[in-house]
């Protein structure tokens, strides 16, 4: 016997909760407890009083799965409200990286060049040394992360997904 | 004017004053380093009542007996069970019955001490992650920080173990918040900021339910423990609808009692120990409603297989059921005792006539001539278990027992041989599966019901992991009856090992016995032990005569087998109904499926 994999889609969701002591705990663990996929996590307030968080969530689960997904969240008591941004229509995503590169010579300045091109703002700059702010898709992000290998990357930090729908309705 | 003088109490007093307020009655608790103010506030607090509203305080000698004390009281009253305990291995022994509590949806609220605030995080004596740690097996659960929040949080605690899909609560108090003070003033009804549950159906779903079940020719109603979560009303619903349908039903384990035993519509339970005709008539039905069940892997049986040809309607009050293993065509979010008495309205209203079901009912019948609880009699001195069972039935079903079990054949053979008659009456740990489960949650029934026969159907094994329990009966005199169906095996994982794996019994032998009667004596309780079929009736009147609790060590055929089964990995056409029908191997997918 072996164990079989089922086909999976990768979908944004978007997770409004109270913003309680262990909440944050409450959503990985649900996560993990039922063998679901975190691919990407990022909480952050957005109430004025610090009561709210919104909590982008991006995972890969097949179509019963994530319908399984929203409902187990929507089951916390702290949850205010859960959305698939992916199965509700067209959304926007973003994510921050700042990527740091180190060299000298040509590679410093191919990598000023393909920062530019990839709209990445220079926030630290020495002599030896850069680092790029960089906003996008994820997949730009990948790409520009992959081109800076071969100018002197040392190290990356991203921000996971955002994301809101587009139109003037709210999640 | 005078001013009104506001004194703060300390935060253990407010707890107690809050669990008064929600008409607490009974705690079932171990006390400890961690809870000693809250223990003090009680002990004060049943001083000062002059018994007037005291808490009555239920030393139990285990923690994990105190929550399934709980869930027994909880189950047979339908008041949420209250449990304190104390930090560290108080609350780590508690986990079990706090997950069990969790998977049959039991209300129950649970107190546990925490180590001083200032201590968190230290590693400090008897100091666990609690909240952490339960997280998991509870619906909801709180650290309480602040003495000024704990009478409102003891409150919502409340509200959400019992409303909604109930389940367990845990709150867990530090020592210095059980110490300091602050005020504490009853809060009025709560309106939680994000906590709804959706209780009322939508109105159109009904509508197309009750004229689907209008439409039906093979219908079934699959019936689960959320009836007998709703309270008693449900029950006389279902009953109702019944009568306006003609329909058949079956339940779950959890669902005993929600229509009668005797009732001409009932099937038997469905699923793995389910009857010949429960499961076949799921198989061929051409709709199924299911209400307060959840398709658990235990009553379907394989998925791929699971009554193919019916449309499926669920009434459940957590949305999370809905369409988690099976495809439903008609989902409804509701209570079951809403929807139920909308269904009956909406087909009052609509004057449906009565289905003509003669077709269906005839299929029933020759589904039923195969009298698949029929069991071989033996040699006519050994106890069959299932006669021990119909012989115990008989001898006490004019009392309306409530009956508990542990976990195991016995508890199937319970299931399948004790007929129940009404819901709240039958108390048994399905979705954890938890032996020890049933002293202790008889144990709390009885406290619930002083007056009522309390009988612990029970076996050799399962008994064994909560029998500190029987002091406890002992201390408060409670005349609860332990009936142990002993075969010297953990008979259920015997019965899988014969099935399985050829018949090799690895460690399922329960060597070793106690003196069971000998057992019974120490602890302070009468002892029976009957050993032939003769001596049967005789000792179980014995039993019953008594008036205080009673262990029965009833020695039973140590190879029988529970049947009907449907064999792990086979679907609901596919039960063996007798052991020459059995191959003793699976390959390795079925193996794989617990």
């Amino acid at each position: 016997m072996h164990i079989r994999e089922e086909k999976t889609e990768r979908h944004t969701l978007a997770v409004i909760v109270d913003n309680e002591p262990g909440i944050l705990a409450r959503i990985a663990g649900l996560f993990s407890g039922r063998g679901y996929n975190i691919e990407s996590l990022t909480v952050s307030e957005i109430a004025a009083d610090q009561s709210v968080s919104r909590i982008t969530i991006v995972t890969s689960a097949s179509v019963e799965t994530l319908e399984q997904i929203v409902a187990q969240l929507d089951r916390l008591v702290p949850v205010h409200q859960v959305t698939d941004l992916t199965t509700q229509g067209p959304h926007v995503e973003r994510e921050l990286a700042l990527v740091k590169v180190a060299g000298t010579g040509d590679h410093r300045i191919e990598a000023l060049r393909l920062g530019e091109v990839y709209r990445a703002r220079v926030v630290d700059a020495t002599t030896s040394s850069f680092v790029f702010e960089v906003t996008g898709g994820r997949e730009k992000i990948d790409t520009f992360v992959t081109l800076m290998k071969e100018v002197g990357l040392v190290e990356v930090a991203r921000t996971g997904i955002v994301a809101i729908a587009r139109g003037r309705e709210g999640a | 004017m005078e001013a009104v003088v506001v004194t703060e109490k300390s935060g253990a007093d407010i707890l107690v004053e809050a669990l008064a307020d929600l008409g607490v009655e009974v705690i079932f608790g171990y006390p400890g380093g961690a809870v000693l103010p809250i223990y003090d506030a009680l002990f004060k607090q049943a001083q000062a009542s002059g018994g007037r509203r005291a808490i009555r305080h239920i030393l139990v000698r285990h923690e994990q007996a105190a929550t399934h004390a709980a869930e027994g009281y909880a189950r047979a009253t339908g008041k949420p069970g209250v449990v304190l305990v104390t930090s560290g291995p108080g609350a780590t022994n508690a986990v079990t019955g706090i997950t069990d509590a969790l998977l049959d949806s039991i209300p129950m609220v649970v107190i546990t001490g925490q180590v001083p605030s200032t201590l968190i995080g230290t590693d400090a004596f008897q100091e666990a992650d609690t909240v952490g740690i339960t997280r998991h097996c509870t619906k909801h659960n709180y650290l309480v920080k602040d003495p000024a929040k704990l009478g409102a949080t003891i409150h919502e605690a409340f509200h959400i173990a019992t409303s909604g899909r109930p389940g367990p609560v845990v709150v867990d108090v530090p020592k210095d918040v059980q110490v300091a003070t602050a005020r504490y003033s009853r809060p009025g009804p709560i309106q939680h900021k994000t906590y709804r549950p959706q209780v009322k159906p939508d109105l159109a779903a009904i509508e197309a339910a009750v004229d689907m079940l209008a439409a039906a020719e093979r219908p079934v109603l699959y019936t689960g423990g959320g009836i007998i979560n709703s309270g008693p009303g449900a029950s006389q619903l279902l009953r109702e609808l019944v009568r306006l349908s003609g329909a058949p039903v079956t339940s779950t384990l959890m669902g005993l009692g929600a229509l009668p035993a005797s009732s001409p519509n009932w099937l038997g339970m469905l699923g793995m120990h389910g009857t010949y005709e429960a499961n076949w008539a799921m198989n061929q039905a051409d709709l199924i409603i299911a209400i307060g069940s959840r398709f658990d892997d235990r009553v379907t049986g394989k998925l791929e297989m699971f009554a193919p040809t019916s449309r499926k309607v669920h009434i459940d009050i957590d949305r999370s059921s809905i369409n988690k293993t099976v495809r439903i065509d008609l989902p409804i979010v509701a209570d079951a005792g809403h929807a139920l008495e909308a269904m009956v309205k909406v087909w009052k209203a609509r004057a449906h006539p009565k289905p003509d079901l003669a077709d269906w009912w005839g299929r029933i019948a020759e589904w039923r001539a195969k009298d698949c609880l029929q069991f071989p009699e033996g040699d006519g001195t050994t106890i069959m278990p299932q006669r021990a069972v119909r012989a115990l039935y008989e001898a006490t079903k004019h009392r309306a027992p409530i009956v508990s079990t542990e976990v195991g054949q016995h508890q199937m053979w319970a299931a399948q041989h004790f007929g129940f008659e009404a819901p709240n009456k039958w108390l048994t740990s399905g979705g954890l599966g938890t032996m020890g489960y049933g002293l202790p949650a008889a144990i709390g029934a009885q406290l619930g019901h002083p007056g009522a026969l309390v009988i612990d159907i029970a076996g050799e094994a399962s008994i064994q992991m909560n029998i500190q329990e029987l002091a406890t009966a002992t201390q408060y005199k409670l005349p609860v009856k332990v009936f142990i169906l002993n075969n010297e095996y953990m008979g259920m994982v015997r019965q899988w090992q014969e099935l399985t794996y050829e018949s090799r019994y690895a460690h399922s032998y329960s060597d070793s016995l106690p003196d069971f009667v000998a057992l019974a004596e120490a602890y302070g309780w009468k002892g029976i032990r009957i050993e032939t079929l003769d001596a049967l009736d005789d000792g179980i009147a014995a039993m019953l005569d008594h008036d205080g609790p009673v262990m029965v060590d009833c020695r039973v055929a140590k190879l029988a087998n529970c049947f009907p089964m449907i064999p792990s990995g086979a679907s609901h056409t596919e039960m063996i109904l007798q052991a020459n029908e059995v191959s003793g191997t699976l390959d390795d997918e079925a193996k794989a499926l617990v």
